[in-house]
């Protein structure tokens, strides 16, 4: 697949010196989703700024649907939707209103059938004619969502959209980002819920201190990195480890009633077969035995502590 | 040109003045009527006429540019202000307009709710005074230039503020004492020769002689100075808006 936005080497450099992303380079293909992961202050901000006209880069190149971000604004610009982090909303202004004004802004003409699907498809066809003040924190964030579908976009830009946003919305928000993603569009988000990431993303990316430590396809990346926990619950528990059990990644657990066993699923041999054989040998018996992936926040973890390292 | 987004900022900006009718609307009007109550009856019982014209009546062109000015920086800077403040100014930074599109969508908008005013006070004030209009065509010529030329001095002030505070103290501190100053209640003819001279460097003197000297026919400068002048300020205006958006002053990190 073509990618659809393409960023070369973009670096933002800030008055006071502070260089907040330092040379980023990304491929995004057309329909995937794009989790963005990184801690407070990373880049994600700027990066996701950076393409949709608001703060100018320092240098790099951007190209969304081929169309560069600077030379030929109006046109990549006119593909972009963005969900900005802070709810920002007129408070005066009716919900209807506010979406129909997204969607002049971007030069499309009126289109009222298609306000009022995207309306009831956020839930917010009952408050259309609300004030803006007048909705809940969840409800706002809704209309933030509605103005930026509102002109079609092809790429959209979710900049935390769930931060501090409860249980129920995160979920109806993944059920949107569903829906998005099955009319093709390109979803680049960013968020600190790693299990965010884990239930919608296609691609995961890190990002801290302003560089792009590394994008990988989801499952590729939690495969590459992903070690296995297997734990063993022992019918006796046991004072010491027998001689013949010692070896690499194996651990007693609480009060010696467990075995934990790290493997990684990738290498040659896991050690399971020789572990098991022995443990039967060494005479230990077995009340119950459970494997545990590790997730893509421990993988994170791991990530950028070595970073700063 | 995106002209459906300069209609919708154009748009979004008239319905809030709708919005807010009450204030926007009729406390010029009131405010205007006690003007006339206050200076017409007050001071125009003691100055029968100036240079044959009525003192209700010479006082009109003046109050309209009073108001007329106030109004469009108000509503020049509160427009761009407002999204700055609330943060809503995203939305017009990543759309795909540019900013001279901006520009006419707000100081359009600006300048119309500054005219839709001054013409309103023109009507209130037949109601007090007779008012006869020697150059129409003039008239509305300073009239509009007026308008747009000190909406765009508001958008400015809106781009340039960073507090309430500050969109406040230009008009506050500079421009309402150049209008009360500006020959609006009085012909500069009527001060000491040394304030004449003074008052000549007030830019708004050339404004308000040009826009009453299309009623009356007679000014306190040449007419041409006037054109002139609000040529020159408007020029200046767009030339300090065209550097703002060239640089992403206050706008753009």
């Amino acid at each position: 697949m073509a990618a659809i936005l393409s960023i070369r080497d973009l670096r933002k450099i800030y008055d006071g010196g502070f260089e907040a992303l330092k040379g980023v380079t990304l491929d995004i293909d057309e329909g995937e989703i794009l989790a963005l992961l990184g801690p407070n202050g990373a880049g994600k901000t700027t990066l996701i700024s950076m393409i949709c006209g608001i703060t100018n880069p320092s240098s790099g190149q951007v190209t969304v649907g081929g169309h560069d971000i600077s030379a030929d604004f109006r046109a990549a610009r006119k593909l972009i939707g963005l969900v900005p982090q802070e709810v920002n909303l007129e408070p005066f202004e009716k919900v209807r209103n506010t979406v129909a004004f997204s969607r002049g802004l971007f030069g499309k003409p009126r289109n009222d059938a298609l306000i009022e699907d995207l309306l009831k498809k956020l839930s917010l066809w009952d408050k259309r004619d609300n004030q803006i003040r007048e909705l809940s924190g969840g409800m706002k964030r809704r209309v933030l969502i509605a103005k930026a579908l509102s002109h079609e976009p092809r790429v959209l830009f979710l900049d935390e959209p769930t931060a501090g946003v409860d249980v129920e919305l995160r979920r109806d928000m993944w059920n949107v980002v569903d829906e998005l993603r099955a009319t093709g569009v390109t979803i680049i988000l960013t968020t600190h819920y790693i299990e965010e990431a884990e239930a919608i993303a296609d691609r995961v990316g890190v990002i801290n201190h302003g560089q792009l430590l590394l994008v990988e396809d989801k499952a590729t990346l939690m495969r590459r990195m992903g070690q296995k926990q297997l734990e063993i619950q022992l019918d006796t528990p046991l004072d010491t480890l027998p001689e013949s059990l010692i070896r690499e990644g194996l651990e007693m657990g609480a009060e010696g009633s467990s075995l934990i066993y790290t493997y990684d699923t990738k290498g040659e041999r896991t050690g399971i077969t020789a572990l098991l054989t022995d443990m039967q040998a060494a005479g230990l018996k077995l009340r119950d035995v459970q494997t545990k992936q590790s997730s893509l926040e421990d993988i994170f973890v791991g990530l950028v502590k070595g970073d700063a390292a | 040109m995106n002209w459906t987004a300069v209609y919708a900022i154009f748009r979004f900006e008239m319905n809030r003045f709708f919005r807010t009718f009450m204030q926007s609307f009729i406390s010029p009007v009131i405010s205007t009527s006690l003007y006339f109550v206050v200076f017409g009856a007050a001071i125009g019982s003691r100055i029968q006429e100036i240079e044959g014209v009525s003192y209700g009546a010479f006082i009109v062109p003046g109050l309209i540019m009073l108001s007329v000015i106030t109004q469009a920086i108000s509503n020049g800077s509160f427009g761009i202000y407002f999204p700055k403040f609330i943060g809503t100014i995203y939305e017009l930074l990543s759309a795909p307009i540019n900013f001279f599109e901006i520009v006419l969508g707000y100081v359009g908008a600006a300048a119309l709710k500054a005219l839709f005013i001054g013409v309103m006070i023109l009507v209130t004030s037949t109601l007090f005074v007779d008012i006869t209009i020697a150059h129409p065509v003039m008239m509305l010529v300073f009239l509009v230039l007026t308008c747009v030329s000190f909406s765009l001095l508001g958008f400015i002030l809106g781009i340039w503020a960073k507090s309430f505070e500050q969109l406040q103290i230009v008009p506050l501190l500079v421009v309402t004492p150049l209008i009360f100053l500006g020959g609006s209640f009085y012909s500069i003819s009527m001060l000491p020769p040394v304030w004449q001279t003074i008052t000549l460097f007030n830019p708004v003197v050339y404004l308000i002689s040009g826009f009453r000297w299309a009623f009356f026919g007679m000014a306190d400068v040449p007419v041409g100075w006037s054109l002139l002048a609000i040529a020159v300020f408007t020029l200046g205006c767009l030339a300090v808006i065209g550097w703002i958006f060239k640089s992403g002053w206050r706008l753009r990190s």
